[in-house]
């Protein structure tokens, strides 16, 4: 591999002093010896740099929210942020009662500069009777963009004095300005604790109406993975109590207590969710990936391990063997197109890492990876959390402890048993990303477009998966670019069928006939077919 | 598809908006600075906007947006974004060496009072380059009114009148429009042989062409000196009041250069009238090339004319645009009984009127009654269709949910497009962008007939 300290240490070179003391501690080569590499992360960009990373409110309205069916969300602010986060995502839903499916639509109080002068409280108590009206939903969402914490909206009080107004519905308030924490991982933060504190467990059913009833965590349903993943779960036998939150709905995460097993997708985004699950129901979580058909495999198998029903594990096994007769010789086929080539891998909190799997099985090798915005355990694993220092930015985000549930609280396995399964599988366990990486590859934290040029150049990537605003970048310079946020608009990329239309849409982006044409003819031939010398024509 | 949206119209009067019609300043005054050669845009506010922002654009473009962010932390929030703004000025120049760093606010650092100004005039810069910034709150206006911010701050930071006898030239500001339509706006300048500076001009950055490298400030874009001498020039055509006029208003009293406020020449009228008025200013005839583009737009308007005449449509987007649209539309024998932008009013602190009032200046001698509305949304709009159906919908992307709702075929005009591609290098304005507008449209009109046709009516020729 063409990387080494000196070609770091070159790249940093090229920045102001203060910048290079800080992107130095973001960035390191991933060494031969176990020892683990500590990285700098979930911490303040350098104004000016030009970072992939949003806000607090992208986090928790446009991520962990938005995918909620069946809730009206109420952006409370200017007219931004509302109209940004209204479709823009790909989190798919769909409903039975398309009259409570409210995701094509976006709610913005639209504030004035005389809302931001007298108070925008009057205005969005207006908007709140609106949707009622209109719409006469269960549950409302109110986020708060940047403006509304500066001029002291109290939304607390707007929601609670509308619950009172709509007996049995309920209003949610996120302070999730665009200028709390770092990243958008302060909104995931904010969104999982009111989601938990408010929403789930207050549902009346006491237990799942079905064997082996599990959650799927943080799973966004971004072209249909969500939908995917679910068809391979329900046809080996389990039952899908409630998905966050793609596709997700009210009702169902009101009673996700029901469950026995928590799947953690994203480990980013929802990890507090999962923690405080098992904390206040004594339900543990498991880290899964269906990103890969060999992760989506372990991750079936390892689920089938701690359910350890004979039967089930059977019905895993043949799942499997039946998808994996379908789909391998398909995925063969793309593997011979792709086998060879390296790539990047930059992504928001967990895809950084998901992905390589598919990378590795398509025979790509992943030459740098790095997230936008994750914490120190999604790179090094959750036992560095403990080591974890909190800063001032870290410390606004409210910190919502969840206790154990005297009437609900059960475990779902013995003590015993659960130290035995942690041995074998990641029970509320998180390696992270550098843990899978090979020595030499480059771990980068929030890189940003100097970067991304300068890396580019080193080690001439043929695959360059990032997002939206990376994408064009990549592409003038003659990479095969893919978005690894949208999928570009196609999708599912998860599960079996994932794996296959992931596999053919990469090939595609390696074998278009468009890069052909790059360079003009007349760029490599003379003006002049041959000259004439005094010998004749040459 | 939008079930929830009932046909009953309640009067909503919180002053909130269901599926908005606009978005905020910034996107606006972001895209505007991409039309200075060699400037990078900077969001002073949280990373979030700056993501936004840049995410819509390069989704509509399809191109590489650039632009820096002074990423707001709660502490900046409470102690003032100076220090952030000044660190940004430092490492933007240092790392990313544009020419020119174009600042603009966030309701972020509008609402805490971040003096941008103060702090762009003690910024330590090298020689030959520059800071220029506009303030655009997002609770003010619209993406328009942040793009006619951006662009007046052009003239604030740069224009100057140096020679006492003004040049044989004129300024265009061409408004909130595609670089296809910049393009078309100065093949019909140049046809006429007039010398002219256009600000901004997104021309070569956001069109850029594949050539196997990236270019951080590609080729395209007004450069600092041709901002300077706009100061020179006979008279500044605006095109577009919401998006151009602020502008040329202030260069009118900084340099003395009259403005002359034209609609966005789409269709043939306004297009008739851009011509004219550069006939008229400069005693120059107009091209025959140009005179047969245009008998060539007339031909074909008339030959199809049945394939659009008496059709009712629904038109929606920013206020420029849809001004042009309507008129066209009226022009080739159509009926606009839906109208409505998201936008309000005039534009920011300018006296401009009202596109309400504009809109039925169109209609009125038209004998169209039609329901007009600026500050609207596309919730109002898509009541509207339900109480009185169309046959099409011509608007930007957002438009496809209610034209799926209400099974009518939409046009894609404006911005965001986010669904289709090429549309940004095509024009709309101009005889040849009308000619475009036509083929849009009776396509349209045409397919979605081919479609309901019974087998015995399908016809090969139409």
């Amino acid at each position: 591999m063409g990387m080494n300290e000196k070609k770091l240490q070159a790249i940093l070179d090229q920045y102001p002093a203060k910048v290079q003391k800080n992107r130095g501690k973001h960035i390191f080569i991933k060494k031969d010896d176990a020892e683990s590499q500590v990285i700098e992360a979930n911490t303040r960009t350098i104004p000016g740099i030009i970072t992939n990373r949003g806000c607090a409110y992208a986090g928790c309205k446009g991520v962990v929210l938005g995918p909620i069916k069946d809730m009206v969300h109420i952006v409370h602010g200017p007219i931004g942020c509302g109209y940004y986060a209204w479709n823009t995502r790909r989190n798919k839903a769909k409903s039975d009662d398309p009259k409570q499916n409210f995701m094509n639509y976006c709610i913005s109080t639209d504030m004035q500069e005389s809302d931001i002068v007298f108070g925008g409280e009057k205005k969005l108590a207006k908007v709140i009777d609106e949707v009622m009206e209109i719409f006469d939903p269960k549950c409302i969402t109110i986020s708060a963009t940047c403006p509304v914490g500066l001029i002291g909206d109290d939304m607390g009080a707007v929601a609670k004095a509308a619950e009172a107004k709509y007996e049995g519905v309920q209003v949610l308030s996120f302070s999730c300005e665009g200028y709390k924490g770092v990243s958008q991982s302060a909104g995931h933060h904010i969104a999982n604790n009111i989601l938990m504190e408010k929403v789930i467990g207050t549902g009346d059913m006491e237990a799942a109406p079905a064997k082996f009833p599990i959650n799927l965590l943080g799973e966004y349903n971004i072209g249909g993975d969500g939908w995917e993943v679910e068809r391979i779960l329900k046809e080996i036998g389990y039952h899908v109590v409630s998905v966050m939150t793609g596709d997700g709905s009210y009702e169902a995460l009101k009673n996700a207590h029901t469950a026995e097993l928590n799947l953690v997708q994203c480990h980013r985004s929802i990890n507090y969710i999962a923690e405080m699950l098992e904390t206040k129901y004594g339900t543990p979580w498991l880290k899964v990936n269906f990103i890969g058909i060999q992760g989506t495999m372990d991750s079936l198998r390892n689920m089938a391990l701690y359910f350890d029903d004979k039967e089930l594990t059977l019905r895993t096994e043949a799942v499997i063997a039946s998808e994996l007769s379908r789909i391998e010789p398909i995925f063969e086929q793309y593997k011979k197109i792709c086998s060879g080539k390296t790539a990047f891998c930059f992504v928001g909190g967990s895809r950084g890492h998901h992905f390589q799997n598919l990378f590795a099985e398509l025979g790509i090798e992943t030459m740098l990876a790095g997230y936008e915005f994750a914490h120190r355990d999604d790179y090094e694993g959750r036992d560095v959390i403990p080591t974890i220092k909190t800063d001032a930015d870290s410390k606004n985000i409210p910190h919502y402890t969840a206790e154990a549930d005297e009437k609900r609280f059960r475990l779902k396995v013995s003590p015993e048993k659960l130290e035995a399964l942690k041995a074998k599988i990641p029970l509320g366990q998180y390696n992270g990303m550098s843990f899978d990486m090979k020595a030499g590859s480059i771990i980068i934290d929030d890189m940003n477009h100097f970067e991304t040029e300068e890396f580019i150049k080193l080690l001439k990537p043929d695959l360059f998966a990032s997002g939206i605003k990376d994408k064009y970048v990549i592409q003038k310079m003659g990479i095969n670019s893919k978005q690894i946020h949208s999928y570009d608009y196609s999708g599912p990329y998860a599960g079996f069928n994932g794996a296959v239309q992931f596999a053919k849409d990469i090939s595609m982006g390696f074998v278009s006939p468009t890069w052909n044409f790059i360079t003009p003819p007349w760029k490599d031939q003379p003006l002049l077919e041959g000259t004439v010398t005094e010998e004749g024509v040459a | 598809m939008l079930d929830c949206t009932p046909k009953e119209i309640t009067e909503r009067k919180s002053g909130g908006m269901i599926n908005p019609a606009k978005t905020c300043q910034p996107i606006g005054a972001m895209y505007a600075a991409l039309g200075i050669h060699k400037c990078l845009p900077h969001s002073h506010g949280s990373q979030g906007c700056c993501s936004y922002h840049r995410m819509h654009l390069t989704r509509h473009f399809r191109d590489p947006i650039m632009a820096s962010t002074s990423c707001f932390t709660e502490g900046s929030s409470v102690f003032g974004g100076g220090a952030n703004l000044k660190a940004s000025i430092q490492n933007v120049f240092h790392i990313y060496k544009p020419d020119v760093m174009a600042i603009h606010t966030t309701c972020l650092t509008e609402t805490i009072g971040d003096d941008v100004s103060s702090i762009v005039k003690t910024a330590d810069v090298a020689d030959g380059k520059f800071v220029i910034h506009a303030n655009t709150p997002s609770y003010v206006g619209s993406h328009v009114t942040g793009f006619s911010n951006m662009t007046k701050a052009m003239v604030t930071y740069f224009a100057e009148s140096t020679e006492t006898v003004k040049k044989d030239q004129i300024n265009i500001i061409p408004g909130f429009v595609n670089p296809g339509d910049m393009r078309e706006i100065k093949r019909l300048v140049e046809s006429m042989a007039v010398e002219y500076i256009m600000f901004p001009d997104t021309t070569g950055v956001v069109d850029s062409p594949m050539t196997g490298e990236f270019e951080m400030y590609p080729e395209g874009g007004t450069t600092v000196p041709q901002l300077k001498d706009t100061g020179n020039s006979q008279f500044s055509l605006a095109l577009g009041r919401f998006a151009s006029s602020d502008a040329a208003d202030l260069l009118s009293k900084k340099c003395n250069v009259p403005a002359v406020v034209l609609k966005t020449p789409i269709g043939i009228k306004a297009t008739d009238v851009m011509l004219m008025t550069l006939r008229t200013s400069f005693s120059r005839e107009i091209s025959k090339e140009l005179e047969v583009e245009r008998g060539q737009l007339v031909d074909i308007m008339t030959d199809t004319h049945f394939h659009f005449h008496g059709k009712t449509v629904a038109i929606f987007g920013d206020p420029d645009i849809v001004t042009g649209l309507t008129e066209f539309v009226v022009s080739l024998g159509m009926r606009p009984i839906h109208v409505l932008t998201g936008t309000p009013g005039g534009s920011s602190n300018s006296v401009a009127g009202s596109f309400e009032d504009d809109i039925k200046a169109i209609l009125e001698p038209a004998g169209i009654e039609a329901n007009v509305k600026s500050a609207g949304d596309l919730f109002t709009l898509h009541q509207w269709m339900k109480n009185q159906p169309v046959d099409l919908l011509i608007g930007n992307t957002y438009g496809k949910y209610i034209a799926r709702a209400e099974d009518v075929p939409l046009v894609r005009v404006g911005f965001p497009i986010l669904d289709r591609s090429v549309h940004s290098y095509l024009p709309i304005v101009g005889y040849r962008g009308a000619m475009r507008l036509v083929e849009m449209i009776s396509n349209a009109l045409l397919d979605r007939a081919d479609r309901d046709a019974k087998d015995e009516d399908f016809e090969l020729v139409m």
